[in-house]
């Protein structure tokens, strides 16, 4: 099978690469970042996904499966940045996808598209809309993304659509909205909440990637692994210390004082919980997480130690 | 009582060894961690019942009856009535369910939505399995074997005078509607004694405004700390009700003027005991 990614470069799209180059898969990767050492059997373009070099790479290549990686989070990047990449970049994906004749093409997408508010069910399925993303304005170009991919689903009935939200990820690579936010010796709360926190080993991350490359199902799918942890936990596992915050301060300590440095919309997301039913893409892949929560803390703590 | 300590991230208290054994017998999917997919947590809840065995046993002195009425697995909605302020008769009919029980059950409740805007109140909720009122919270705990605890009368029925104590407001049919389209058997429950613990004789809606509450009860001694009072829960014969859930109003309405008639019947006779 012949599977593009765009962006290939960030760690864990470089471990779905590499399983998949490990089984015979043809691997072919497109990020403007590269990727210098890249492994024999991966072929990858120095390109950015919205410029005409990288059409050129889906009309020469003609992947059988795009699986579309190339979306940053806050931390990565300033607003407009965010917005060119996450929704100019999921734009001329799938535009591409559908001038080349792309079977099928998947869309790697986040949990947070639901947002976070006191009034929302505990756990989120894919039918609802993203209510609570008042609260976190800053999670605008995300959604706006994962709603133009799922838009697919009916604009280009002749291809396979798999739109993934996947929660947190954390393991040994730090990569990720939370190894990102656990990253420091302190980690902000806000005093009063400890929210659930969902997450799933980057091994198991790979593996629900790569069922969904073989099973090819159509739809919105929640994907997560093991049940959720307080956030106070999941600090604790990881050897961090716990700094809580009156909620009225919150916006005011962060990138200060060790603090990691946050949208100041993210303080929905330490009060109340974003935790989803992944039981559809379970049924639909028969996928089972293989590292529980324990021995993804260990592995994010052995990692990245305190000092 | 030989309490010891235990650890957790947050706090370090006085937990009853018996009583964290009675929590490794509720039938829940604890993680390794201890926690279930609700967030309830085992050393929270057993420090829960800790400091509840105390109000329920040496406090309130709670007497209960029927108690077998209460299935010992699988789902089930426990429906009764509010008195008293603040929320004691549902602390203590999740201490039935706990130390009564064999083997013991976690009632979960649904609380008032505020709770979860109020900073420790909603942790402590949570980590003790009692969550927001939502209709999707409640069809999951069903679906999922829970013992599921709903007050019809919501903080109406909390905000009740010493005087209207026994008395019940308005039902709404939510209840209703779920146990029909989730097949569940409702338990009738009615308590008595929340009223006389908690005598309210005024109700401050504008001060619960400010304190985002409903209301701020006040008592002849003005705070809402309760007094002593001797408590009564007494279970009824379970009722099971045919439907779909998608019945007209007046089909669904009788029915929970049904379900209101048993609690009515077990509150007086509960009142006739004491």
């Amino acid at each position: 099978m012949k599977v593009l990614i765009p962006g290939i470069s960030t760690p864990i799209a470089r471990l779905f690469a590499a399983r998949l180059a490990a089984r015979g898969d043809q691997v072919i990767g497109i990020d403007r970042r590269g990727w210098p050492d890249a492994p024999p059997g991966i072929e990858v373009h120095a390109v950015d996904v919205r410029k005409r070099a990288a059409e050129d790479v889906f009309r020469k290549s003609r992947p059988d499966v795009v699986v579309h990686m190339a979306t940053v989070s806050h931390f990565a990047a300033p607003t407009e940045e965010r917005y060119r990449i996450n929704l100019g970049g999921t734009q001329a994906v799938f535009e591409h996808c559908a001038t080349y004749g792309v079977g099928h093409v998947v869309f790697v997408g986040r949990h947070t598209f639901y947002g976070a508010g006191p009034e929302s069910p505990l756990y989120h399925v894919e039918d609802e809309p993203p209510l609570a993303l008042a609260s976190f304005p800053e999670l605008a170009d995300l959604v706006a993304a994962d709603l133009h991919a799922t838009q697919a689903l009916w604009r280009a009935p002749s291809m396979v659509t798999t739109v993934l939200r996947f929660c947190y990820t954390l393991g040994s690579t730090g990569h990720g909205t939370l190894a990102g936010f656990l990253r420091g010796k302190r980690v902000p709360t806000v005093l009063g909440f400890d929210p659930l926190f969902q997450f799933l080993h980057e091994e198991d991350f790979v593996s629900a990637l790569e069922l969904a490359v073989d099973k090819r199902p159509r739809g919105v799918f929640n994907v997560a692994g093991p049940p959720p942890v307080p956030l106070s936990m999941v600090i604790h596992e990881t050897g961090r210390t716990r700094i809580p915050l009156p909620s009225t301060m919150f916006g005011g300590m962060l990138g200060r004082f060790g603090l990691p440095r946050l949208a100041r919309g993210a303080v929905s997301h330490l009060q109340f919980p974003v935790v989803v039913d992944a039981s559809a893409f379970r049924a639909a892949t028969g996928f089972q997480h293989r590292i529980d929560e324990v021995t993804a803390m260990q592995a994010f703590r052995a990692a990245f130690p305190v000092r | 009582m030989t309490p010891f300590r235990i650890r957790s991230p947050d706090v370090t208290l006085f937990v009853d060894p018996a009583l964290e054994r009675r929590v490794d017998r509720l039938e829940l999917p604890w993680s390794s961690l201890g926690i279930d997919p609700y967030g309830v947590e085992k050393h929270a809840v057993a420090r829960m019942m800790t400091a509840l065995q105390l109000f329920y046993r040496r406090y309130f002195r709670v007497k209960v009856t029927g108690i077998d009425n209460v299935p010992t697995h699988g789902r089930a909605m426990l429906i009764g009535n509010h008195s008293g302020g603040v929320a004691i008769d549902a602390a203590m009919v999740i201490g039935a369910c706990f130390f009564e029980m064999e083997p013991p059950r976690l009632a979960q409740g649904m609380v008032e939505k505020f709770i979860e805007h109020v900073p420790v109140a909603s942790i402590m909720a949570a980590r003790c399995g009692q969550v927001p009122g939502l209709p999707e919270h409640a069809v999951r705990l069903l679906r999922d074997e829970r013992l599921l605890m709903v007050f019809p009368e919501g903080a109406r029925g909390t905000a009740k005078l010493f005087h209207e104590r026994d008395s019940l407001v308005d039902f709404g049919t939510g209840f209703m509607r779920l146990a029909m389209q989730t097949k569940t058997p409702i338990i009738p429950f009615g308590v008595v004694g929340a009223g006389e613990a908690l005598p309210t004789v005024y109700n401050a809606y504008a001060l619960g405004k400010i304190f985002g509450v409903p209301y701020v009860p006040f008592t002849p001694w003005l705070l809402p700390i309760p007094v002593p009072a001797k408590m009564g829960i007494h279970f009824g014969e379970p009722i099971v009700c045919e439907g779909t859930g998608r019945e007209d109003d007046e089909q669904v309405r009788s029915k929970v003027d049904e379900v209101k008639e048993r609690i009515a019947s077990l509150i007086a006779w509960g009142r006739s005991r004491t």
